[in-house]
């Protein structure tokens, strides 16, 4: 066991931290959410510049060959300062989908435009009806000659609207809740039939519905198997699980910075609050809630290529519990620790309470993940 | 990075493993499995097995008949001694007492004391909590004054864990009264607990056991080549040994091993015409215990891996007051998982009469032994420096507040 960062993990963290600190402060944040976009289309060319969309993918398709690892740690730099740029779903939900289920012209086709920072993706598989459910799909695809029609409706998609390509879920055979007969496609989000609808997310960044009717899509579109696209649906919600537990360790280590620079600064009764006792108990318990939160940050982010199916499937809801949990702690207690200026918005700390609260039910909340663990027991 | 254990690891894992299945005596591990805590003599003859293996003195130097364990072994080796379930070395011995010899003693205390520690040929005790001295140690008043070539000691010392089954104690006592802050006048003692003048009093806990004592110390002669490093400088020996105490600190694999024995135990028991087992609540109430005992794992491991990498030089973690804090937290809510599973059976008190009465009923012994940890614990979050004083250590030490 070795949990240091190596060198090159070092100056990775570095180099992002430092575009960052003189791109991304509070206020030049609040200038990129009022841009068309949502976010700063000059930001993402940095990320292009600096390599971190091509992160985790091989070289032979223009990336850096990282790993889970990488990702863990940049996703981190992000948390600390809310990116809003779609990197998660282009980078990590899409990207592992081509990643892992893609063909070698696919792959070529798509991953070399990400990590340049031509091509922004989504991943289109949630459904109105679904909830948590992964196989509540209902939306479907049929053969049509040598292609497939594709028509039903994706809701919270993140970054729909900014998406040149979708990663979309449907249902080639069998019944809604079946486990088989699910099959990803890549859908162009201008084709003919596609109808998105944005709006804004909780979490400062934007989200669309999307809706396809008819829409026609070739052989070469369908990504992996024909009525297999449930186990690559799991592996590219775990990628998310562990980017977005990275995400919330950095927004927590954030929070908690914030709060500790507030209890030295805020005097009340004649004294700096954080020189009164219950406040720094609290303080304690939010940095432990940090620590144990990034602890399963890093199981999630072991876990990622684990190839025993049991095992990480049982250790992603542990993570997904832990940090969920640790993230909402943290949160919660960041807002009260502040008082009145932390319900503002004009304040930072709400916008990480709000993202956090935002990662805690993506892809399914900690009560939907103890009720799995619990499902174990026996 | 490489968040998984080596192969080298994980063979080690195997063989303590082995090892302790082979060994462990089955009075012992069957006692323990039903939740009772080793008797005396389980623990001197577990650890004197441990010892003749080369595996009691954990952290010492080889040449002290230390195993040359890394920090991650040494966590491996304590977990799996917790699992199962096998007696805790002695810590006063081993994390407290060795430790503190091999850094401040002379080598006529080391060649003296160190190898019957490791054998527990001496069983240590620890005497520096008093009536008025609890979490804030410092203020301590037991009186130690220089006569000749002896120190003559006054005093009470209190909460001293297993001072009734001790031969010597490690004791914290005032040589100069008049230092201008507290903590300089302060002394590190050997007594030898049959000296003239030392009396011991029980003190019952709230699970009826006798683990607890008072110590009076009245005219008590400790000769001068007893003390431990310099005269007034006992509260660095203090300090280091206290900072030595947290590595092993929050018990995980106790833990572990209560909850599994709490999960055995819901299998035989009834809920609504049911196993207790398939009862959702329950098992979401094991559920989150797990995420809770899996990050504790991982933090563990982050601080006994930092410990390696800076080969022990730094200051002791201050991630080690996260894990007292959770692992006592984990330690309490494991035995309040088995209470709440025995259910009525918790209540008895398993002791001469009831097993008279009783034809062999493991159900009844586990709840009630479930409940004599229970109610025993509760002193986790208290011994050790409370868990509001870890609090204030991450106050300071992490938050510079």
């Amino acid at each position: 066991m070795d949990f240091e960062p190596s060198d090159d993990q070092r100056l990775l963290v570095e180099s992002v931290t430092r575009m960052l600190s003189d791109n991304y402060s509070f206020a030049q944040r609040k200038g990129y959410m009022a841009l068309p976009e949502g976010y700063s289309p000059a930001v993402w060319s940095q990320f292009a510049e600096l390599g971190l969309l091509g992160l985790p993918f091989a070289e032979e398709y223009g990336g850096f060959g990282g790993s889970a690892q990488e990702v863990m740690l940049v996703m981190q730099a992000f948390g600390r300062v809310l990116v809003l740029e779609p990197y998660f779903p282009t980078v990590v939900l899409a990207g592992t989908a081509v990643n892992t289920a893609g063909s070698a012209a696919q792959k070529q086709a798509i991953l070399p435009a990400i990590a340049e920072g031509s091509l922004k993706m989504a991943f289109a598989h949630s459904e109105r009806q679904a909830r948590y459910d992964l196989t509540d799909v209902v939306t479907t695809a049929k053969r049509n000659g040598s292609g497939w029609v594709l028509d039903g409706s994706k809701t919270v998609v993140s970054h729909g609207e900014a998406a040149d390509k979708i990663v979309v879920s449907a249902r080639t055979s069998g019944d809604r809740y079946d486990a088989d007969g699910i099959t990803l496609f890549l859908v162009d989000a201008t084709a003919s039939g596609v109808a998105r609808r944005g709006y804004l997310s909780r979490d400062d960044t934007r989200a669309a519905d999307i809706s396809l009717s008819n829409v026609a899509v070739t052989e070469a579109d369908v990504l992996g198997e024909v009525g297999k696209g449930l186990p690559i649906i799991q592996r590219v919600i775990e990628a998310g699980i562990a980017a977005t537990a990275g995400e919330t360790v950095g927004a927590m280590e954030a929070m908690n910075e914030m709060t500790l620079e507030y209890s030295k600064t805020r005097v009340q009764f004649g004294n700096p609050i954080g020189s009164y006792q219950v406040v720094q108990h609290r303080l304690a318990d939010m940095f432990m809630a940090q620590e144990q939160g990034r602890s399963m940050a890093m199981l999630a982010t072991m876990s990622v290529d684990n190839a025993d199916d049991a095992e990480r499937r049982h250790d992603f809801a542990l993570a997904k519990v832990g940090v969920g949990q640790a993230g909402r702690y943290v949160s919660q207690s960041a807002v009260q620790m502040h008082g009145g200026i932390g319900m503002t918005e004009e304040y930072a700390v709400g916008h990480y309470f709000r993202r956090c609260m935002v990662i805690e039910r993506l892809f399914g909340d900690p009560a939907y993940y103890l009720q799995r663990l619990a499902n174990e027991i026996r | 990075m490489d968040l998984r254990f080596t192969p080298e690891e994980l063979a080690f894992r195997e063989e303590v493993r082995t090892f302790i299945r082979e060994n462990l005596p089955a009075d012992t591990r069957d006692r323990m499995k039903l939740g009772h805590p080793p008797r005396k003599e389980d623990t001197i003859r577990w650890q004197r097995i441990l010892n003749a293996k080369g595996w009691a003195a954990l952290s010492w130097p080889k040449e002290w008949g230390g195993p040359g364990w890394t920090a991650i072994q040494k966590m491996i080796f304590l977990e799996e001694n917790l699992m199962a379930p096998a007696p805790e070395l002695l810590s006063f011995n081993i994390t407290m007492l060795g430790p503190v010899l091999i850094q401040f003693g002379t080598e006529v205390q080391k060649k003296r004391f160190l190898p019957r520690a490791a054998n527990l040929d001496d069983w240590w005790c620890q005497g520096f909590s008093e009536p008025g001295a609890g979490s804030d140690l410092a203020s301590l008043k037991t009186a130690a004054k220089l006569d000749g070539d002896h120190y003559v000691v006054n005093g009470q010392k209190i909460w001293t864990s297993t001072a009734h089954n001790a031969d010597w104690c490690f004791l914290l006592v005032r040589t100069d009264p008049n230092a201008r802050k507290r903590q300089e006048g302060i002394s590190f003692l050997l007594v030898d607990m049959k000296t003239p003048g030392i009396t011991v009093r029980p003190i019952i806990s709230i699970d009826g056991s006798h683990h607890l004592n008072e110590v009076f110390f009245d005219d008590v002669k400790v000769p001068v080549e007893m003390r431990v490093h310099t005269e007034n400088k006992g509260w660095d020996v203090a300090k280091f040994l206290l900072g030595n105490e947290r590595t092993g600190i929050a018990r995980l694999g106790k833990s572990r091993e209560r909850v599994n024995a709490a999960v055995e135990m819901a299998r035989e028991v009834n809920f609504g015409g049911k196993p207790l087992i398939q009862d959702q609540t329950f098992r979401q109430r094991v559920a989150q215990m797990q995420v809770d005992m899996k990050a504790l794992e991982i933090t563990q491991y982050r601080v006994v891996s930092a410990f390696d990498k800076s080969k022990g030089a730094g200051k002791p973690d201050p991630l080690s007051s996260v894990l007292k804090v959770k692992g006592t937290e984990l330690l309490q809510a494991t035995t309040e998982l088995t209470v709440d599973v025995a259910g009525p059976l918790a209540t008895p008190i398993w002791a001469q009469e009831l097993e008279a009465l009783n034809e062999p009923d493991d159900m009844m012994e586990a709840g009630s032994a479930g409940t004599a940890s229970y109610l025993m614990l509760r002193a986790a979050s208290i011994y050790g420096g409370t868990n509001e004083i870890q609090k204030n250590i991450l106050t300071k030490a992490v938050l510079g507040l």
